[in-house]
């Protein structure tokens, strides 16, 4: 669906994009994940058309990529919202789905049927900066999914929504990505990364540091983690225990044979084993690990 | 383009309905007609007489001071002890003209009294008249008769010019009147909606929807959209301006029902035609004067360089607002270098309209930064037509040239947010885009 190769995005005092290539599946659900100041914007403007790349090519559907061409199947929310804080709802969302290149009428009625979904309706003669925060946030994804992108960039969806709002937003990112919407999302929320996508990939300096399914990611940064809960204290194993609260033990093998040699001297203990499961890493770990190997900013992880 | 019409439109629509459109368009032509109809008013009203008792010591002017004025009564009266006190504090009179002896031929002293200041009007009436009755008396002494007099005085000769080519009577006074009134206009509508780019693209910088419209269209279009669209709001007022003043200053008489009156309140029918007579005598050659003008040349050439004086510096106001982050001192401090020309066109426009032909103004005439202003001055005194040809040549190549490099700095700036931009900077954003 969206090919990046080599794509370059140099500015005076840095390397905003250095050489990034990706490849996106379509219908699929991609994380994009990096510090600020990573180059995760300076990607997304290219792959929108709002900046030209210095170097390398964006295709989209075998297409080389051009705004004038495929400006309407792209839809983009900036992780910096804007809207015309004066303009009314309505007319507002005719306006922008008309610059996306919909006719009045099909904006009319694609503006009528989510403004129904979403219980809108009531807000059209509203001026935007009447509205509350979650309010605008749930108008702008609208409007950036009204004109049916069949590539859909959402910068931080989530920010500002309450729970409520948020997971009908989710259910909608979701609705379209079965239709066959290919979305990439930039998050710092690592937690909802791991609930959410399918693909990610870690920007860092510019640079594409790591990329794969959720699933192989962690796989691959696992550290041989256990949890293990049993009925009474371990005696031994020093070496592998690595901390322990009552009968809570987190265990580290460097060998997985010492796993096999624990649980065994448990069971002849006739030390009941309540649990025992494996730790794998969070995203949000990886991504720590990864990037303090340079002198990167810390990352920020939201709890919301 | 359609997209760039969609602009275009909302730009235009949004600004025509803000109610401060509404404010500004209809309550201007009224302040501007308040205005005017209030100083017409008042100096009406000051024409309710003034009351002036004389005391003339010298016999001279005893019935002689003019009366036929509608502004002044004159009444003599005798000399006593504590006239002053008697006649101003009684509320006799509202001036007391007192003329002394007459001492080596003239008049000792002669001194105006009045409970606070004397108006410079009364003052000059008195002067002049106290001056031409006893240059008259003095003529009349000399053996001049009265007849031959009264015909040197109203001899006035008048200096014409003319123009060589046309051989039609020139009027310079007109001419600069109106070339003032045009440059200035254009200097203002320059400045004015030319700031109005500036905000609204530094309002859709920190709105940050200008992001959003960018996956749109390309920044050009939408720089071009929101200086078209401001244009048509700026042609749209100024129409209305000028319909609104010219229906409601019609419309004056009616409005000011007291105006016509008061000012025929004591004045006989005769006075009156008098009155309109003299006025209407000035006013005659004025206003053909204004006629003769070529109007058709003039009002082409000010809508040339309304819209072209605009558009050369919508681009430099698109380009400065798009640096601009929420800082307003640093706006001002950015549009400096976008202001500084404008307000330098406007001091060579004050020379030029008193002399049109000077280096200074021909050249400011021709440089496409000021000739919007400074050209404006220059018409109305009839300027070789090749010269108005050329600056119209290089104002359009201007506007080209500054709204590409205009272009080239709004489509880096608009997207950059946070740190505050140099003009170094900005330099080499257009030398490498």
């Amino acid at each position: 669906m969206l090919d990046i190769l080599h794509l370059k995005k140099y500015y005076a005092t840095q390397k905003a994009v250095d050489d990034i290539s990706l490849h996106i599946k379509q219908g699929s659900i991609f994380g994009l994940l990096g510090p600020n100041g990573a180059g995760k914007s300076s990607l997304l403007r290219m792959v929108t058309g709002i900046t030209m790349p210095d170097a390398g090519s964006i295709t989209l559907n075998g297409e080389h990529f051009s705004l004038q061409q495929h400006s309407k199947q792209i839809g983009y929310m900036p992780e910096e919202r804007g809207l015309y804080k004066r303009m009314k709802v309505g007319e507002q969302t005719m306006y922008l789905a008309q610059l996306k290149g919909l006719s009045k009428n099909e904006a009319l009625q694609k503006m009528n049927e989510w403004f129904d979904k979403l219980d809108m309706q009531s807000w059209k003669n509203k001026k935007v900066e009447d509205l509350s925060k979650g309010m605008s946030q749930k108008l702008q994804f609208v409007i950036t999914v009204l004109h049916e992108p069949s590539l859909l960039i959402l910068d931080e969806p989530f920010s500002g929504l309450d729970p409520v709002n948020s997971s009908v937003i989710k259910e909608e990112i979701y609705n379209l990505a079965q239709k066959g919407t290919t979305i990439i999302f930039s998050t710092h929320r690592m937690e909802q990364v791991e609930e959410i996508c399918e693909e990610i990939a870690l920007m860092n300096k510019g640079q594409l540091i790591l990329q794969g399914s959720v699933h192989d990611v962690k796989q691959q940064f696992k550290q041989n983690k256990y949890a293990l809960q049993v009925s009474k204290p371990i005696e031994g194993f020093e070496q592998v225990i690595k901390s322990q609260s009552g009968n809570r033990y987190e265990l580290q093998f460097t060998d997985e044979q010492d796993a096999d040699k624990l649980l065994m001297h448990c069971l002849q203990q006739k030390n009941r084993i309540i649990s025992y499961h494996e730790i794998l890493p969070s995203l949000n770990d990886i991504f720590i690990h990864l990037v303090e190997g340079g002198a990167a900013r810390k990352f920020e992880n939201y709890q919301a | 383009m359609l997209k760039t019409w969609l602009i275009i439109q909302r730009e235009y629509l949004t600004r025509v309905r803000k109610k401060s459109f509404l404010v500004t368009t209809f309550l201007i032509p009224i302040a501007m007609v308040a205005i005017s109809s209030i100083m017409i008013f008042m100096a009406v009203k000051s024409e309710q007489k003034q009351r002036i008792a004389v005391i003339d010591e010298t016999g001279v002017f005893t019935n002689k001071l003019d009366t036929t004025s509608s502004s002044y009564e004159i009444k003599y009266i005798a000399k006593s002890n504590d006239e002053k006190h008697t006649v101003l504090e009684k509320n006799e009179s509202d001036i007391l003209l007192h003329i002394y002896p007459i001492h080596n031929g003239v008049p000792d002293s002669i001194h105006i009294y009045k409970d606070g200041g004397v108006s410079l009007n009364a003052k000059q009436f008195l002067n002049s008249e106290v001056n031409n009755v006893f240059q008259m008396k003095q003529m009349q002494d000399a053996g001049i008769n009265k007849e031959k007099i009264d015909s040197i005085t109203e001899l006035s000769l008048d200096v014409k010019s003319f123009d060589l080519q046309s051989n039609k009577e020139t009027n310079t006074e007109i001419s600069t009147v109106i070339g003032y009134a045009m440059g200035f206009l254009i200097y203002l509508v320059i400045l004015i909606y030319g700031m109005g780019v500036m905000r609204g693209v530094s309002e859709e910088k920190t709105n940050r929807i200008a992001e959003v419209i960018i996956s749109s269209v390309k920044p050009f279009q939408l720089m071009m959209g929101k200086i078209v669209g401001i244009a048509l709001v700026g042609l749209t007022q100024f129409i209305l301006w000028l319909v609104l003043t010219g229906v409601l200053h019609s419309f004056l008489p009616f409005l000011i029902p007291g105006l016509g009156l008061s000012s025929s309140v004591g004045m006989s029918t005769a006075e009156m035609q008098q009155a309109q007579s003299a006025s209407a005598s000035q006013l005659a050659p004025m206003l053909q004067m204004l006629y003769s003008q070529n109007w058709i040349l003039l009002i082409g050439c000010f809508l040339f360089y309304f819209l072209g004086g605009y558009f050369i510096y919508a681009a430099m106001f698109a380009a400065v607002g798009s640096l601009v982050n929420e800082d307003p001192q640093e706006a001002q401090q950015m549009t400096l270098p976008v202001t500084m020309p404008i307000i330098i066109a406007f001091f060579i426009m004050m020379t030029a309209t008193r002399d049109p032909n000077s280096t200074l103004a021909v050249f400011g005439s021709m440089f496409p930064l000021t000739s919007p202003i400074v050209m404006m001055a220059r018409i109305p005194y009839g300027i070789p037509g090749w010269q108005i040809a050329l600056s119209m040549l290089f104002l359009v190549l201007g506007f080209i040239g500054m709204t590409w490099l205009g272009a080239k700095i709004y489509r880096t700036g608009i997207l950059m947010y946070g740190k505050k931009v140099t003009w170094k900077e900005v330099y080499k954003w257009i030398r490498y885009s």
